[in-house]
């Protein structure tokens, strides 16, 4: 009787995580989706009259959305190369001891908050940007400098598991057939490690798209379209972050209705990258225990194992 | 360019990216020490606030930010290695729980400011808990519980399955075996797991400031709001209610932050030195 009793409990808690994802989407969308009726989807994603407060409220986020998908690009821009960069160094060539420090720098860059980030970039970068490039400063560039380093994490970590996965066969026979340490890297392990470091890009994405008080810091907030990487802007994210401590009535739904549609994105990207990363992690967490015991018998990994394509 | 050239250049590429990261880092955060540690003082912990932090000291938001990490952390770790435990060791893979990851890997993935829309209209507005300790915890609870949840299950998934198999061979059931044998073994894991959530909290702020609100004040019940650390250094540089005091507040942030990392990877070294002995 006690032992059912702790299993159903323990099955509550594991259903917690996916009831709360299923609560937050209804009370988002059930607080947003009105208005975006009320507007229209089209007036609503198409139009840049944002003027929520006034007699005749306009309710337009086309502005935001090009500021988010700005710095969200510019902020790939910056992450990928260097992200991907860090993962096969630590995955490749790193001598253990600086692998030694490499893993805990990434993991300290993880925890630091991003209020500091935001910070960093509006009293060092956004001065230095606007005294050597001109413009205000606190500009797209700033942002997407500053957000590009607050996405390696996610981008070296997915990247550097995906690198490190690749069966050791691929590098031996890469070398032995004459290619140098390099060619292996990048015409056999990246190209095997393909579909993780894409999925990996893909959370970055998210996390830079998803990223709210580094970005209110540093993007001076301009309700514009951004011109040049030199301009202001503001995103989906930074609109809710400064109007909701005070907006009431259909500029409160508006808000909602931009974390609508935030979230749509954000949903999208998490399924792209989940199913890009699906074969990893369905192998590692849904291997049967007695295959894994067989394998072990007989001195050997399983051949779920083996991943790589 | 040959080949033995582009080697060359490649690898000096990644030298090159490698070091860059980790001066980056250390360029974060001795800024930050530097700037704020000549205005850190006694009073400057201990003290109240006073005039909105423009002087005085963050006491208030201390205490806040401990408080709403601790009861965050009551909340979901429970719920955390609960599932964890369920995933592990009570069923098998199915379609049921492929849904629960699901589940867990999308509500890692949804940004702050979307958990700080729904506890704002949740808990805050619906559930009538008004900005509160309470709120803000229960709001960051839903968000350390992937990370909880996914540490848990590695450190279960690292006991060797010859454990279970002698404790069931003892007569043990299966809560015995979870009890006795599972979650001594899983601990330093587990631990990691709630020191890096208790970070997530720590530095936490879109998520906070729309559930825990701004007030300055210590907290006295779990229905009192609060302002953490991070919400106080956000306001007072967004603001630009003091520069100085936003330097103190942000070494403090940063020290905090550095002291849960170190404490983190020594449960983990700690972790792997056991099963190396073993």
């Amino acid at each position: 009787m006690k032992e059912r009793l702790i299993g159903f409990l323990l099955f509550l808690s594991a259903l917690v995580s996916l009831a709360s994802l299923a609560v937050i989407t209804f009370f988002i969308f059930e607080a947003g989706l009105p208005l975006i009726f009320k507007v229209g989807l089209g007036t609503f994603l198409e139009s840049s009259a944002w003027s929520p407060s006034g007699k005749n409220p306009q309710f337009g986020i086309a502005s935001m959305i090009l500021g988010s998908v700005w710095v969200t690009l510019g902020a790939i821009v910056v992450g990928v190369p260097l992200g991907l960069a860090v993962a096969i160094f630590s995955a490749e060539l790193a001598p253990p001891r600086l692998a030694a420090i490499i893993r805990p720098v990434i993991q300290l860059l993880a925890g630091i908050p991003s209020v500091i980030y935001g910070f960093i970039g509006l009293t060092i970068l956004a001065p230095l940007v606007r005294t050597t490039l001109g413009g205000p400063g606190l500009s797209v560039l700033t942002a997407a400098l500053i957000l590009g380093i607050m996405i390696l994490p996610s981008i070296v970590s997915i990247s550097e598991d995906a690198l490190r996965a690749v069966p050791r066969a691929y590098r031996e026979g890469a070398l032995a057939v004459g290619a140098t340490p390099w060619q292996t890297i990048w015409r056999v392990l990246v190209p095997a490690a393909r579909s993780g470091i894409v999925a990996s890009i893909i959370l970055g994405m998210g996390r830079a798209l998803g990223e709210t008080m580094a970005v209110i810091m540093m993007l001076g907030n301009a309700l514009q379209v951004p011109r040049s990487p030199l301009d202001s802007a503001t995103t989906l994210t930074s609109n809710i972050g400064l109007e909701l401590a005070y907006a009431s009535g259909a500029h409160r739904e508006a808000l909602f209705a931009t974390g609508v549609v935030l979230f749509v994105l954000i949903m999208v990207l998490n399924m792209l990258a989940n199913v890009l990363t699906g074969r990893v992690v369905l192998w590692r967490t849904r291997l049967p225990v007695s295959r894994s015991i067989f394998a072990r018998l007989r001195g050997r990994q399983p051949a779920g194992d083996r991943s790589g394509s | 360019m040959n080949r033995h050239q582009s080697q060359r250049a490649a690898y000096g590429c990644l030298w090159a990216a490698a070091s860059i990261t980790i001066v980056i880092l250390a360029i974060i955060i001795m800024y930050v020490l530097l700037q704020g540690l000549p205005y850190l003082s006694l009073n400057f912990l201990f003290g109240r606030p006073e005039a909105q932090g423009r002087e005085g000291g963050i006491m208030p938001a201390i205490l806040g930010t401990l408080a709403l990490g601790a009861l965050s952390l009551i909340i979901a770790v429970p719920l955390g290695v609960g599932a964890a435990v369920f995933l592990t060791e009570y069923t098998r893979p199915s379609a049921l729980t492929t849904m629960m990851r699901f589940g867990t890997d999308s509500l890692a993935g949804v940004p702050s400011i979307i958990f700080g829309l729904f506890g704002f209209i949740f808990f805050v507005t619906r559930l009538n808990l008004s900005w509160s300790l309470l709120a803000g915890s229960l709001t960051l609870a839903l968000m350390v519980l992937p990370t909880l949840i996914r540490t848990a299950e590695e450190a279960i998934r690292a006991v060797p399955v010859s454990y279970r198999e002698v404790s069931y061979g003892l007569g043990a059931s299966r809560w015995q075996m979870v009890r006795t044998v599972v979650l001594p073994n899983a601990l330093p894991g587990i631990v990691t797991g709630i020191i890096l959530s208790f970070g997530r909290a720590v530095g936490e702020t879109a998520a906070v400031i729309f559930t825990a609100g701004t007030a300055l004040n210590i907290p006295t019940s779990v229905f009192s709001p609060t302002r953490t650390m991070a919400v106080h250094f956000y306001i007072l540089a967004v603001e630009g209610i003091s520069l100085p005091m936003a330097y103190a507040t942000g070494a403090v942030l940063i020290v905090t932050i550095l002291i849960i990392n170190v404490a983190a990877n020594l449960f983990i070294s700690r972790g792997i030195a056991r099963t190396v002995r073993r």
